[in-house]
């Protein structure tokens, strides 16, 4: 009688939590969209920095022109004259899914522009992203740290820094499929069921869609799935999990026709398939040992072991004389520069000269993770207690992230989930600690409790299931304060007591803490939380909306907004001819031919290095040779970016050593000591006569001395070298 | 730059109303305008200015230092050509002076120059500008001890005949000039760096620069055939300009003077001068050697319709029309070395194309197996024609996703394999769920 009572409370708190948690993940929705919302608020909605501008023309073009002449693309407005095809060489995920939103929009009679589409399609995706998490957090740890972990997400800054509104970029939706693709994964592994694999392939194909860094799902996978084979957790469940992705992935992958047969032909996915065959000879010896008898069973073993060893070895040297003859031993420049981070400064100084391929610096995991860094080590802790399929994949996920983030400050991307689930699993424990402390040691003794406390002191599975239950309802009191912020904290505290007050004390249990500093460590936590909005909000705010095309400067009499870069490219697209070539730093590439449709040389798809070589030994050259060269490619407009004026500090000439650099990697007789004086870069007096001379420094600083009458540069700080000269071979 | 176009476009309209003046249709000059020295040149190169005029040109004869001159007006050139019979000129009435004159060049127009002894640091000027340099040496005249002209007057030897024209039917006319041309006047040496500038009339061998009265203290700065007596340039924009080192050789007296050069015993009743100059103003003026091509045509073997691109491996047929200007008419021009190239940073193809002697020239070819931004390019520039350079752009892509063939032979073991497979595997089903 007392039971099922018991059991229909129990019905209803456990009704009441689902209803809670989903109002709580709506409002993580919402909070992660508004977030977001930033950089439309303070600047207008617009489409933001360089990439963007590509995937919103070739989303205009998907528009306009359907999938089918999107597949066949071929561009003859960039890269002149060479021409790029755009169908086979982009990722097409974001595009379509922008593309999917315009459509099904329109066909609901909702007018919006494509525009607008692209520039919301980020913040929307985050808000998946954080159910994602949601989903994904729940399969290893419960609900409690879903939720958690789903909070952290919707406003990590890391994440932010990539999706808000306008930075329409392939990361925005490629993040919530490779969280998508993992929660699938770990849902088939608990679950064993053929369909979430299947689903599972087809979120991989996603992915495989929206993001070159679909290469780390297929390498964390075999990781996760050899780890299992070799720690003994082999199942058939794990088998599920796995093949069919590799099967079907690959197959779908293959399909995306920028991927094509690079999915069965380079070493990224190399490890996939021999984890494939690993799988299936494991799962045949399980086989073998379940049929025969122990006996015949060893005698098998040697068997197969002997002439397993002859075959493998055979297959190996031959994979490996493959791979060998190949000269970059089959793997491609971003994913070498991966495994050796020294590689691109050495070899490839295109991929060297991308801020976003550096290393990071210290500042910025603080800067992007924030109190996440200190979180992740108890989260790593939580996952080993106990150590289940799901969370030792969480514990791989966040040790090769951190590796690989500490690689390219960009990948600080793939990051940034695995630690906002990790710290969500270790704030939701340390709760879950607390708020039982405090329980046990708070008076009052009530029915159904007693039977809970029965439940979680007789057996360990029941107690995780309350967990579950006791995560749900701390978590929905954490949650409040993210949003509202301050004030409630007084509020949350009562209640939390409340809440308390309804269990039991039990004093039996060993892993009880004193009831005084469970409050005050849940203070300090709730605090640690509260900084961390603070610091969400902040980043979200003034560091990562700014859009980039727009500039702003603060000076004593307010602030002075530059809208420079959109006027230049109004002017191009007003004053000159449809048809005419205009040469720029492969970094305005994008810009130029999205905003001021005219054709470019180079652009941001760094695919040819000896044609943005050309146009950075043109460039680094003197006026005649640069002319020559020019003329040879059709030029009729040079663009360059100089902010020595306004005191915009990533402008061409601060970006001039690359171009030396790259310019000579192809073409020796540009040779870069020779536009530094003793290892110096400078462009005052002191400046060698070859940089005095070449193109970019006069293409620069040409009438530069008549804006203050000396010539004063406010990036550099410094007067210019040579302040007055004609241009010969160019005119303004 | 396309500012100045655009009102250059819009007036065109008016100008045909005003007058037939220079025009692509129409490439002859019609307005010249005359600088002379002193009213006296009107006189004594009358025989001159009557041809010119008998040729249809209107000729404004105006003082040099005449304060309303300008060739401009409202900011267009009120005439196509310019003649400075003003050897020794230093400075320009009106609104004219070096530059304005060079401007009017670049613009297109056309330029007669003459130096002579004496001539001033002006005219100087505008011949370095051209790419000649005359003899710094003020007093400096060509002599010539073995190929002078006989004359009356046994004089120092300046007084010249030369008989070294360029080797061009286009530009002096195919009637060969049978007299040596007179010619008194200081000489001139080509710029080295500069290769449109081209010698039409060159001294003998034996000829040198120098001050006929003083003595020979040094090597003569200039000597042999080295020093060009008359030159000409046609610059990139097609516009022609001519050089000439002595004024004299447009003088009445030359042109009508019989000539006997000292180094041979022809003598002739007439000097080359007259055909020599009209052949050349001719030339100048376009009335001759213009050539103008017109429907720049390429389509899909089959097809009639230009496409806006192309695909890889596609046949494609090319055909332009070329056309010289006579003087009154565009007449087809037949040559056998026209040459069309599918150029992307360097010719893919380059052929020569067939002509059907009315002006057609025509090819057909094979699209290369490369993708790209294609020009069709037809650079033909030879020695007195205006250079003709077309470019085309067209781009040419892959292969759509559904053009590639569909079944192939070689991959028929793999279709085997495969179906094999899914016939396989559907009897494995059925056997393993159904034997029991």
């Amino acid at each position: 009688m007392a039971a099922s009572e018991g059991a229909t409370e129990s019905n209803l708190r456990h009704a009441f939590g689902n209803v809670l948690s989903f109002f709580i993940l709506l409002l993580i929705g919402v909070l992660a969209f508004s977030i977001r919302l930033f950089s439309v608020i303070k600047y207008e909605s617009v489409i933001h920095e360089f990439d963007p501008y590509f995937n919103y023309r070739v989303t205009q073009f998907l528009t306009k022109n359907g999938i089918y002449d999107f597949w066949n693309w071929f561009d003859d407005r960039t890269w002149y004259p060479l021409g790029r095809v755009i169908g086979g060489t982009v990722y097409p995920g974001l595009t379509l899914t922008a593309g999917t939103l315009w459509w099904i929009l329109n066909s609901l009679n909702i007018p919006l522009s494509v525009e607008t589409v692209c520039v919301f399609t980020a913040p929307t995706f985050s808000a998946i992203a954080a159910w994602a998490t949601y989903l994904l957090t729940k399969e290893v740890k419960g609900t409690g740290a879903g939720l958690t972990a789903a909070a952290l997400l919707a406003m990590v800054p890391s994440y932010i820094s990539r999706s808000v509104a306008g930075s329409y970029d392939n990361e925005a939706v490629a993040i919530f499929a490779l969280i998508f693709t993992f929660y699938l994964y770990i849902k088939t592994l608990n679950t064993g069921s053929l369909l979430y694999a299947t689903l599972n392939a087809i979120a991989y194909f996603y992915m495989v869609c929206s993001w070159g860094g679909y290469t780390f799902i297929i390498n964390l996978i075999p990781m996760h799935v050899l780890l299992c084979i070799v720690t003994g957790r082999y199942s058939s469940r794990l088998y599920i999990a796995y093949a069919p992705l590799v099967v079907l992935g690959t197959l779908l992958a293959s399909l995306v026709p920028v991927v094509g047969f690079n999915a069965v032909m380079t070493s990224e996915h190399f490890a996939s398939f021999l984890v494939f065959i690993v799988i299936h000879v494991v799962a045949l010896a399980y086989y073998i040992k379940g049929i025969l008898s122990p006996k015949m069973f060893k005698v098998a073993v040697t068997l197969v072991l002997a002439v397993g060893l002859v075959v493998c070895s055979a297959v190996i040297a031959v994979l490996i004389a493959m791979v060998a003859s190949s000269p970059t031993k089959g793997w491609s420049g971003r994913s070498l520069s991966l495994l050796d981070p020294t590689y691109a400064s050495k070899y490839i100084p295109i991929i060297a000269s991308v801020s976003e391929h550096q290393p990071p610096t210290w500042p910025s995991y603080f800067m992007d993770i924030n109190v996440l860094a200190f979180l992740v080590p108890a989260g790593i802790i939580a996952c080993f207690l106990p150590l289940s399929d799901a969370s030792s994949f969480m514990v791989l996920y966040i040790v090769t992230s951190v590796y690989f983030s500490g690689v390219m400050v960009r990948l600080m991307l793939v990051l940034a989930p695995a630690a906002c689930i990790m710290s969500g699993i270790a704030l939701s424990e340390a709760f879950d600690v607390f708020t039982r402390s405090i329980k046990c040691q708070l008076p009052g003794v009530s029915q159904n409790s007693q039977i809970d406390v029965g439940d979680s002191t007789s057996g360990s599975v029941v107690t995780q299931d309350e967990v579950v239950k006791t995560d749900k309802t701390e978590d929905s009191l954490k949650e409040r304060p993210s949003k509202k912020n301050k004030k409630k904290e007084r509020e949350r505290e009562r209640e939390n007591v409340e809440k308390a007050s309804i269990k039991t004390p039990i004093q039996k249990r060993l892993l009880v803490l004193p009831l005084e500093s469970s409050v005050i460590a849940l203070l300090l936590l709730v605090l640690l939380g509260a900084f961390y909005v603070v610091h969400c909000v902040w980043a979200a705010a003034e560091a990562y909306s700014a859009p980039s095309i727009v500039l702003t400067s603060r000076s004593h009499d307010g602030l002075h907004v530059f809208d420079d870069f959109r006027e230049a490219y109004a002017w191009l697209s007003h004053n000159t001819e449809v048809d005419d070539k205009v040469a720029s730093w492969w970094d305005y590439g994008y810009q130029t031919t999205a905003m001021a449709n005219r054709t470019v040389i180079v652009d941001n798809n760094t695919w040819n290095n000896t044609h943005i070589a050309t146009v950075g030994t043109a460039m680094s050259s003197p006026e005649k040779a640069a002319w020559e060269i020019f003329q040879s490619l059709d030029v009729k407009y040079v663009l360059v970016v100089f902010g020595g004026v306004v005191g915009y500090p990533s402008d061409d000439i601060n970006k001039f050593l690359w171009m030396v650099r790259i310019g000579g990697g192809v073409f020796p007789h540009i040779k870069e000591p020779d536009y530094l004086r003793d290892g110096q870069y400078r462009i005052d007096s002191q400046a060698t006569p070859t940089m005095l001379n070449c193109l970019m420094y006069k293409l620069s600083y040409y009438r530069f001395v008549e804006t203050d009458g000396k010539g004063f540069d406010r990036v550099r700080g410094t007067e210019i070298g040579k302040k007055h000269f004609k241009l010969t071979h160019f005119e303004e | 730059m396309s500012g100045r176009s655009l009102i250059f476009f819009s007036v065109i309209p008016f100008l045909a109303i005003l007058c037939s003046s220079f025009s692509p249709e129409h490439p002859t000059d019609r307005r010249v305008l005359v600088l002379i020295q002193d009213t006296a040149i009107k006189s004594s190169h009358s025989i001159f200015f009557k041809s010119l005029r008998d040729r249809g040109f209107e000729l404004d004869v105006k003082l040099a230092d005449d304060p309303d001159i300008a060739l401009q007006r409202y900011g267009q050139y009120v005439y196509d050509a310019l003649i400075l019979f003003c050897p020794t000129i230093e400075r320009f009435g009106g609104s004219i002076d070096s530059s304005a004159i060079l401007d009017f060049v670049d613009s297109g127009h056309d330029l007669i120059i003459t130096a002579d002894m004496g001539a001033s640091d002006l005219i100087r000027e505008i011949a370095i500008e051209c790419g000649v340099d005359f003899d710094e040496d003020p007093s400096a005249l060509v002599i010539d001890h073995t190929s002078f002209a006989i004359s009356d007057t046994e004089g120092d030897h300046t007084l010249i005949a030369s008989d070294a024209f360029v080797q061009s039917d286009v530009i002096l006319g195919s009637t060969k000039i049978e007299a040596p041309v007179l010619f008194q006047g200081i000489g001139h040496s080509l710029n080295p760096s500069n290769s449109l500038v081209l010698k039409v009339l060159s001294a003998s061998p034996s000829a040198y620069s120098g001050n006929p009265k003083a003595k020979l203290s040094n090597p003569p700065s200039l000597s042999g055939s080295a020093i060009s007596l008359v030159s000409v340039v046609q610059a990139r924009n097609n516009a022609r300009i001519l050089i000439s080192g002595s004024l004299s050789i447009f003088n009445d007296r030359f042109l009508r003077s019989g000539v006997q050069n000292a180094g041979s015993s022809t003598k002739y009743e007439k000097s080359g001068n007259e055909q020599f100059l009209t052949e050349l103003s001719k030339w100048i003026f376009h009335e001759r050697g213009h050539l103008k091509a017109v429907n720049v045509r390429h389509h899909k073997e089959g097809e009639a319709g230009e496409p806006s691109m192309y695909r890889i491996n596609d046949d494609l047929e090319y055909s332009v029309e070329i056309f010289e200007w006579s003087g009154t008419s565009w007449e087809p021009y037949v040559a056998n070395d026209v040459q069309v190239q599918f150029y992307m940073m360097s010719p893919y193809v380059l052929k020569t194309l067939s002509t059907d002697q009315k002006g057609l020239y025509y090819t057909a070819f094979k699209v290369p197996d490369v993708y790209g931004v294609f020009q069709f390019k037809v650079e033909y520039q030879r020695l007195g024609y205006t250079s003709l350079s077309l470019s085309k752009q067209i781009p040419v892509r892959p292969f759509r996703h559904n053009e590639y063939e569909r079944f192939i032979t070689a991959a028929f073991p793999y279709y085997g394999s495969s179906f094999s497979m899914i016939a396989g595997f559907f009897i494995f089903t059925v056997v393993y769920l159904y034997n029991k």
